[in-house]
């Protein structure tokens, strides 16, 4: 009657070494080795590319159009033009039944999507190609541009945002002045302010950060908020009956107990940020990254336009690794960061 | 109860002049018809209703009663982290009002900050006073050797023992010189020979110390171990009930919790607090039907 019970009893489901049980194939949370996550790692990166590269490599997989190698007596073709296979083959029966010399052509994908190859050799050249327009930007100069658009935009909204966080978190009555209209601004898209703010700030940084700035800071002080109201109240109440009176509860006891989780905030909005750059790039005149992937678009240089699109990923995803180190430099009590 | 068992009136002759020397001490702290009562959706609960005690100067008291007595309510009070609802607790005859440096508390959840060293959470209090940083690490250093901490002194609190932290918390407390130190189930989350460790220790360290100490628990043991008195709270609502002197000689030590004067007083209390249960912990649980076929095998 109670098989179940003794079986439990008897057996541990989970053995303490961590090697698996016979039966138990679905482990909730059960720890990884060392070698495995990094293997699993590089496998979460390598899985798409492969994917990506059975698409681009491999001639049945899709491949939808021809690419021209020699246009035969076709007029309007000609050698390095991508024609859809449908056309192709009426272009081969029409020169068939007039006798007319067929084009020539070999499978390829549409030119929005190059191969793995050629974007990575993209990552080279885009930097070691002058720009195409006279008042055009290299590549790395984009960067930059984008670069110090999110900078100060993130700094200005956190200027604002982190201490107004902070107070709305531990004051109830700032909280309740703030808040509500807080929880309304930011369901505002952040682009409908594209037009008004070139008319305020002019056509070309002050819009685009500011659109950062309200992309970021009504989230921010709301996160904020709340990451400082999950202060644990027990250690301020130890800092009362230590002597501890108002505004030093905040800068002993409170800010310096959620630190390590306002930092882990600070990493995800700033990652928000960069969701904004490229809007607020296209608001005025355009600039940065987002000039760049435009004008390569235009001239159909696609890799350059994949190489770019992975360097703001890059980017991003290095910035956070290197603040995620810090953070564990910074704050070795913590035992969430560790 | 037999007549030839002693009973936990009876004090020896170095008890009873101990017990005589100590309430003729200063009062340090009063609580005279302190009442709290929370509201709730549907009606108020009454957590103390007029409790009126006083503790002396070096008294070492504990308050037991079942759960729900109140007990942290009443430390909570004391401590000036909660209002009453009625009443006054006045420290040194003035009432007191919020909490303050003078009354230390030790939480059962050590409540050490996570960000400081321990050096620096024993520094916190009097950092707070604005005494120098210098002097207050002067301070802390001579605590910290008092309870065999000095080595640890730079580790943070999650690198230590549950009974290290406690140990931090206390004279994190201490450091500040209160003129009571309330101790909230200081004990209840260490493991038991942990806490019998820390229970001789803080005896220890009470003896060194010129310190009124209020200890909140629920352990019959700890209270008659430590106490010169026991303030057993009955509960719903939470009242005094009755003020024991416990008979033990000090110092105490292990060997007296076989003592009879020990066992007499433990077995007051638990009729005090047993026969008073009313939480629905009172009403019989149910027996368990028998579930299994092998009945031989466990009596």
């Amino acid at each position: 009657m109670l098989n179940a019970l003794e079986i439990a009893g008897t057996k541990p489901v989970l053995s303490e070494t961590g090697d698996a049980v016979p039966g138990q194939w679905f482990r909730v949370r059960a720890p990884l080795s060392r070698r495995l996550r990094i293997l699993l790692a590089v496998f979460s990166f390598l899985l798409p590319l492969a994917v990506w590269s059975a698409v681009s490599y491999v001639p049945f997989i899709w491949h939808p159009d021809m690419l021209i190698s020699n246009p035969g007596d076709v007029d309007y073709l000609m050698p390095g033009m991508r024609v859809k296979k449908a056309t192709f083959a009426l272009e081969i029966a029409n020169a068939k039944a007039n006798h007319a010399a067929p084009p020539q052509g070999i499978p390829c994908n549409p030119v929005y999507l190059p191969a793995p190859g050629e974007v990575l050799k993209a990552f080279y050249t885009s930097f070691t190609t002058p720009p195409r327009d006279q008042n055009g930007l290299w590549l790395h100069q984009s960067l930059w541009q984008s670069i110090q658009t999110i900078f100060w935009g993130f700094v200005i909204s956190s200027l604002i945002g982190v201490p107004l966080g902070i107070l709305c978190g531990s004051h109830s009555g700032v909280a309740k002045l703030v808040e509500p209209f807080i929880e309304f601004f930011r369901y505002l898209p952040a682009p409908a302010f594209g037009t008004l703010a070139v008319a305020v700030l002019g056509i070309y940084a002050g819009p685009k950060i500011a659109i950062i700035v309200i992309g970021t800071l009504f989230q921010q002080i709301l996160i904020i908020a709340n990451t400082t109201r999950k202060a644990d109240f027990a250690l301020v109440e130890a800092a009362l009956t230590l002597g501890t009176r108002n505004l030093r509860l905040l800068t002993s006891v409170i800010i310096p107990s959620v630190l390590p989780d306002l930092y882990r905030d600070q990493r995800i909005l700033l990652g928000w940020a960069w969701t904004y750059l490229i809007v607020a790039e296209l608001i005025g005149a355009t600039s940065g990254i987002s000039l760049f992937i435009t004008q390569q678009s235009r001239y159909q240089h696609y890799a350059n336009v994949y190489a770019a699109i992975a360097m703001i990923g890059i980017l991003g995803l290095g910035t956070d690794l290197v603040l995620a180190a810090l953070g564990r430099k910074l704050f070795p009590w913590d035992k969430a960061a560790a | 109860m037999s007549s030839s068992m002693i009973s936990y009136l009876e004090q020896p002759i170095d008890v009873q002049a101990r017990l005589a020397r100590l309430k003729a001490r200063n009062i340090i702290l009063s609580v005279e018809d302190l009442s709290k009562s929370f509201a709730s959706s549907k009606d108020e609960i009454i957590a103390l209703e007029s409790l009126s005690f006083s503790t002396h100067q070096r008294e070492f008291l504990c308050v037991i009663g079942p759960s729900g007595c109140g007990k942290s309510t009443l430390a909570r009070i004391l401590a000036g982290l909660e209002p009453a609802s009625g009443g006054v607790v006045r420290l040194d005859g003035r009432p007191v009002q919020g909490p303050g440096r003078e009354r230390g508390m030790v939480f059962q959840g050590y409540t050490l900050f996570p960000w400081l060293s321990v050096r620096r959470n024993v520094m916190f209090g009097l950092r707070m006073a604005n005494i120098s940083k210098a002097e207050a690490q002067r301070q802390a250093d001579e605590w910290l050797a008092l309870v065999g901490l000095e080595k640890f002194a730079d580790a943070y609190p999650h690198q230590l023992s549950g009974g290290m932290k406690q140990r931090v918390a206390i004279i994190r407390a201490l450091v500040n010189r209160p003129r009571v130190l309330l101790m909230d189930e200081p004990f209840s989350a260490l493991d038991a020979q942990t806490r019998q460790r820390m229970q001789a220790y803080l005896l220890e360290i009470w003896r060194k110390v010129d310190i009124t100490i209020i200890f909140i628990t629920h352990d019959l043991d700890e209270a008659v171990f430590l106490a010169d008195r026991i303030l057993v709270l009955d509960a719903h609502p939470g009242r005094l009930r009755e003020m024991i002197e416990v008979p033990l000689p000090r110092p105490r030590d292990a060997a007296q919790l076989a003592s009879p004067a020990f066992i007499a007083t433990k077995a007051r209390l638990e009729t005090l607090i047993h026969g008073t249960a009313t939480n629905g912990e009172d009403e019989p649980y149910p027996t368990v039907p028998l579930l299994t076929n092998v009945s031989d095998e466990v009596e």
